[in-house]
């Protein structure tokens, strides 16, 4: 055997595990759920009926689908811009700064990475009614009046949006920190030195050589507010995404079919269909990154 | 010029101070709760009258406590998992940086286009998976969907590719064998990668909630997070309990977090900046 023969089996050796991990954990159960969504799946009963494509007319049939999936893009068209823009003007009011800075980005970062289950509960019980909850302590306090917060189907959903956008702000404003870092000082200064005002400087330098991070942030955000599932399992009452289904999101949808419903075959074509929204989020994105992004 | 600087100034830290009491306080109040008793929760005043621990007694000490066997799970599953990882990820990191093969840029293509495959939708046939093997309530069941993170093989080809050939080269004329260059040799260089990857996926695995709240039904199963919302769902108006398990719950990952703060924001600048 030639060294480079020699050199390629150990490289094969190696990967061995992972490529049967990757094929047995992540290709496989998704080829094999796509190939069940198409039959009468059930944990149930052992039935393996070709159906077509009645699981998806089913969802689609489904008022509560309809209001998940209206609910999840809810989520993600506000959460993500309001995050992002946030965010965006966070870290330049801390690229400002000279004192403090790592302290306030530290604390920042806090909500991010403490589990979302805890914060979760934690905001439920500032959102409680009179004379329980905080918030509405405070409203009252300042001779406000009261919120229903987590009770009504109209606000519901946004104060589970704002604790979410509270827990991904500093992941965000990290981020964009670490962008404005890479801007080159020379740059600045040149710009400077020629007169440029602090306020030109920000908009023709440091926000265009930002695009690249914001258009990835875009992505990632969009995603993970489309994914929205563990603050609405646990901010909503009996984790059911209500009231009236005014909360519940795509995942959580799937997870009730799947395992209180034990629908197998419904809550597969549910969750395919979520998953070509992701992706179709996904590749828009790139395109647009691919093409404005060649600095 | 020069007073409008300083108001601007002035205005930065008003703004960015007021942020930081709004992204701390409900922490503070969460513990400030979890120190009252239960008729106390009824009254809002900001600080308890005769703060104990007793709910802290209650729930990690008193008859039928579950929280101390859903936190040995959790710290059983999050090592675990942050081990295996480690270990895989850097081993497949070094190989696809260090090698050459065929089919190399196909199988680092086909691990990075794993990251798109959401949770949500691999966890029914997980399920399904779970069940013919028997792995429910188990810590395997709980752990292998993370034993490999994608994530981590795209983070540690980055630092590994790095590495200079030579010092590879010179080990292999030196006559180590592949795996000891690996384990002995490029390992060692890549500890700050390391330490980040660890941390991350330690976090990570504390933190999960989807997969193990389905995998694991039965409650001396649970992990932290998983039996905090199943105790909080059946605590009622018991909000002094629950704020104490959410205390508890968050206690490793604030000391994990006190303790390596620079890598995590490190880790988190990175996946921002494309490695």
């Amino acid at each position: 055997m030639t060294l480079a023969k020699k050199r390629a089996m150990t490289a094969y050796a190696f990967l061995l595990i992972p490529l049967v991990f990757f094929i047995a954990v992540r290709f496989g159960p998704m080829l094999y759920m796509m190939g069940r969504s198409l039959t009468d799946w059930s944990l149930l009963r052992k039935t393996n009926l070709f159906l077509g494509i009645a699981n998806f007319a089913a969802v689609f049939s489904d008022p509560a689908f309809t209001a998940a999936m209206v609910n999840t893009l809810r989520y993600a068209l506000v959460g993500a811009p309001v995050v992002i823009a946030l965010s965006l003007a966070i870290a330049l009011l801390l690229n400002g700064i000279t004192r403090g800075k790592g302290l306030y980005r530290l604390i920042y970062v806090l909500p991010y990475i403490t589990p979302i289950v805890a914060v979760s509960w934690v905001w439920r019980w500032i959102f409680q009614t009179p004379p329980l909850g905080l918030a509405n302590g405070i409203l009252g306090a300042l001779g406000l009046p009261a919120q229903e917060f987590l009770n009504s189907p109209n606000s519901a959903l946004y104060s589970i949006l704002g604790v979410n956008i509270w827990v991904e702000l500093g992941y965000c404003v990290t981020i964009f920190l670490a962008g404005i870092q890479t801007v080159p000082t020379d740059c600045l200064e040149a710009a400077r030195i020629d007169g440029a005002s602090e306020r030109k400087v920000l908009s023709r330098i440091i926000l265009p050589l930002l695009v690249p991070i914001t258009f990835f942030l875009a992505i990632m955000q969009g995603i993970q507010f489309l994914r929205i599932f563990t603050p609405v399992y646990n901010m909503s009452s009996q984790a059911m995404g209500g009231p009236l289904n005014s909360t519940k999101s795509a995942a959580l949808y799937i997870y009730q079919t799947a395992f209180t419903k034990f629908e197998m075959g419904k809550a597969a074509a549910a969750s395919i269909i979520l998953f070509a929204l992701i992706m179709a989020v996904t590749l828009i994105q790139v395109r647009f990154f691919d093409k404005k992004t060649n600095y | 010029m020069t007073r409008d600087r300083t108001l601007a100034r002035t205005g930065s830290y008003v703004v960015l101070t007021l942020l930081a009491v709004a992204m701390v306080f409900p922490f503070f109040w969460m513990v400030l709760t979890s120190l009252k008793d239960a008729t106390e929760i009824f009254q809002l005043r900001l600080f308890p009258t005769d703060p104990s621990l007793d709910n802290y007694a209650h729930i990690l000490l008193g008859k039928g406590a579950r929280f101390p066997i859903w936190f040995v799970n959790s710290m059983i599953v999050a090592i675990a998992t942050t081990s295996s990882v480690l270990f895989f990820d850097s081993l497949i990191g070094y190989t696809l940086a260090k090698f050459t093969f065929p089919g190399k840029k196909l199988i680092f293509l086909l691990i990075i286009s794993t990251l798109m495959i959401p949770t949500e939708m691999l966890v029914i046939p997980w399920y399904a998976l779970s069940r013919a093997m028997k792995w429910g309530n188990t810590y395997w069941g709980i752990m292998f969907p993370g034993m490999i993170s994608a994530f981590g093989v795209f983070l540690m080809r980055q630092f590994m590719s790095t590495l200079p050939d030579d010092l590879i080269d010179a080990a292999r004329i030196d006559g180590r064998s592949e795996f000891s260059i690996f384990l002995f040799v490029a390992l060692p260089l890549v500890t700050p990668a390391l330490a980040t990857l660890a941390i991350f996926n330690f976090v990570g695995n504390w933190n999960a909630f989807l997969w193990p709240l389905i995998v694991a039904s039965k409650p001396k199963m649970f992990t932290i997070p998983v039996g905090l919302a199943n105790f909080s769902g059946e605590a009622g108006s018991d909000w002094h309990l629950i704020m104490t398990g959410a205390t508890v719950a968050m206690v490793p990952l604030v000391i994990v977090f006190l303790l390596f703060q620079k890598q995590i924001i490190r880790g988190i600048a990175m996946t921002g900046l494309k490695g």
